[in-house]
């Protein structure tokens, strides 16, 4: 059994660096209202060929709708977009024959088998029934849900149907495979096996793009990805050029009892380039994490607990909005 | 595939003309890509609808046909009704009264499941499918009910000789078709700019239930008091009753057809406008 994505266009180390490859998606201003309320407030996104780009940010930031955008589905209420060098506004349904979504509530016909979701779904692209078959079972056998052809789609597990909506937005080979929050509500074991088959996605050339709210995750998966809060992007980059850019390299995590940790940090502030005061929690930012711990201890201050860990994209969203990604 | 060219994006600042279809959106082209979704539908459905479709037209035409029919029929009231037996009478009534009750039926609870419950409607519009495709293939899962429903009930009207002449029987199995689609278009319309599905209970009790009792299906309108007729007139079911009865009973006259067929293709073509622009509304947000 093969588990390698069968028939995808090209392989990524065919092609020049990704500023050289051809663009994607480009948005100049973009912006989204509903009524008076305003999702996406102006933003600039250039995603190349082969590129895996994320949109990091807490729920409420704008990234799905940022996503129903890029899908094709969404009008835009200000700016510009093209996909795939196309408009949207006029060639939505070209742009989304060669697009994959795979969006963040899964819409799986539960009524039908697992295979028949394929088949039927593989149908709207314009394939033949023997076409859509055939492609369903390569899908499977990627996704790892081949002895589940012929089950109902209810009886899968979370993590199944995630699999599986991922191998329906594979059907028609697309050119760029979006992902709304593809590991929301999905345990530990499910979200790594999915990972692990997007990974494969990403070597084989597929361009990803995907929003999510959880910094391990885009940490994982993405080349390039933008910080949202509240509509607009707040920091651009690589995960590590993000760490580097916005966070020093190592955070020491200091406990004190409830109701102590703010008046603590007063006494420690000297001791790092920045210190944060969480509710349960002070984050000491700075290069040597060990040294400040001892420091911390020499002063006969004495937390509940003490980690020194690698910053993350966790402490860049911190510092850019003051506030954490999933509370 | 092309590769992408670097055509300049325009800047589009009112987007509001989005929704409004234009007249190429109207057209259904992809519809075919739809008929294995819809096919497995009714293959899931079908055994469901048997009861509904096919029994209780059926029950209906034998006790108040037969039976409600013979008590009629031997009272000699058949002057009122144009010389011609009861069953004979109310059954092109009940024919538009089932295609009329079938096509509200699968435009209300089903066609809310697709934005609310199953959503599959938001996975149509994912992919190339645009929402007039969408709407046709949600209409034309209608059509095909409301015409093998009805096509089941002229056979037993044919067997019962209530029928004037073949092809009347095939000409008022047309006319309950388009008698379906002109509340089927405007009730999938209302159905999907609804959030909640409680007011469909008020569609039955207020809207189908009077228009089944009161569309000259059971008797003339001409019975009722002024007022009440002229709101019956104003419906779509009674111009149906009227155009399959002179069908069936082979009484059709030229002009007063044209006048009802007029009625019902308007509003099909109201309600079709309607539904996209309510379609494009729902699955864009």
């Amino acid at each position: 059994m093969t588990s390698d994505l069968p028939a995808v266009h090209d392989t990524a180390d065919e092609q020049p660096d990704i500023p050289g490859r051809p663009v994607m998606i480009t948005a100049r201003g973009l912006r989204k209202s509903y009524g008076t309320f305003e999702a996406v407030k102006g933003i600039d996104v250039e995603v190349r060929k082969g590129e895996a780009f994320g949109f990091l940010g807490p729920n409420g930031a704008g990234k799905s709708s940022t996503m129903r955008m890029i899908g094709a589905v969404s009008p835009i209420t200000e700016g510009s977009l093209e996909i795939l060098g196309m408009d949207p506004a006029t060639d939505g349904s070209a742009i989304r024959a060669r697009l994959g979504v795979c969006p963040q509530e899964d819409t799986l016909d539960n009524e039908l088998s697992v295979a028949e979701n394929l088949v039927v779904y593989g149908r709207y692209f314009g394939l033949s029934r023997a076409e859509a078959s055939e492609r369903a079972a390569e899908l499977l056998s990627f996704v790892q849900l081949s002895e589940k052809a012929k089950a109902k789609v209810e009886d899968l597990s979370g993590g199944m149907k995630r699999r599986l909506t991922i191998a329906r937005s594979l059907i028609n080979n697309p050119d760029l495979l979006l992902l709304d929050e593809p590991t929301t509500g999905l345990d530990p074991q499910a979200r790594h096996q999915l990972w692990d088959r997007l990974f494969r996605l990403k070597q084989q050339g597929v361009t990803l793009i995907l929003t999510t709210h959880y910094m391990d995750e885009a940490e994982q998966l993405c080349d390039r990805l933008v910080v949202m809060d509240k509509g607009v992007i707040a920091a651009e980059g690589s995960p590590a050029e993000l760490i580097v850019e916005h966070s020093t390299r190592e955070v020491l995590e200091l406990r004190f009892g409830v109701g102590d940790n703010e008046s603590m940090a007063d006494k420690v502030t000297d001791l790092a380039d920045r210190v944060e005061v969480l509710p349960d929690r002070l984050l000491l930012y700075t290069q040597d994490g060990e040294a400040a711990s001892n420091a911390v201890h020499d002063r006969g201050l004495n937390p509940v607990s003490s980690l020194v860990r690698r910053a993350t994209l966790e402490d860049v969203f911190l510092r850019l909005t003051g506030r954490t990604l999933v509370d | 595939m092309t590769a992408p060219s670097s055509a300049a994006p325009r800047t589009r600042p009112d987007r509001s003309s989005a929704v409004r279809p234009g007249l190429s959106d109207l057209v259904p082209t992809m519809l075919p890509r739809l008929g294995d979704y819809w096919a497995t539908v009714y293959r899931r459905t079908w055994r469901g609808s048997v009861i509904t479709s096919f029994l209780m037209p059926f029950l209906y035409l034998t006790a108040m046909g037969v039976g409600l029919g013979s008590f009629v029929d031997k009272n000699s009231a058949s002057d009122a009704l144009g010389g011609v037996t009861y069953l004979a009478y109310i059954a092109p009534g009940l024919l538009a009264t089932t295609a009329m009750q079938t096509a509200i039926g699968e435009a209300t609870y089903p066609v809310m499941a697709g934005f609310k419950w199953q959503k599959f409607f938001f996975s149509m519009a994912a992919t190339p499918l645009r929402v007039v495709d969408i709407v046709a293939g949600q209409i034309g899962f209608v059509v095909f009910r409301i015409g093998l429903t009805c096509a089941v009930f002229i056979g037993v009207l044919a067997a019962y000789g209530a029928l004037d002449s073949a092809a009347g029987g095939v000409a008022a199995l047309l006319v309950v078709i388009l008698l379906g689609l002109a509340h089927a278009t405007p009730m999938v319309a209302v159905t999907a700019r609804m959030k909640s599905e409680s007011g469909f209970s008020l569609v039955y009790r207020l809207g189908i239930l009077p228009m089944v009792l009161f569309s000259g299906a059971f008797f003339p309108v001409s019975q009722l008091p002024a007022v009440v007729a002229w709101l019956a007139y104003l419906t779509p079911i009674w111009h149906g009753v009227e155009l399959s009865r002179s069908l069936t009973l082979g009484t059709v006259s030229l002009w007063p057809a044209m006048g009802h067929l007029a009625y019902l293709l308007g509003l099909i073509c109201v309600g079709w406008y309607f539904c996209v622009t309510g379609f494009a509304k729902r699955l864009s947000l």
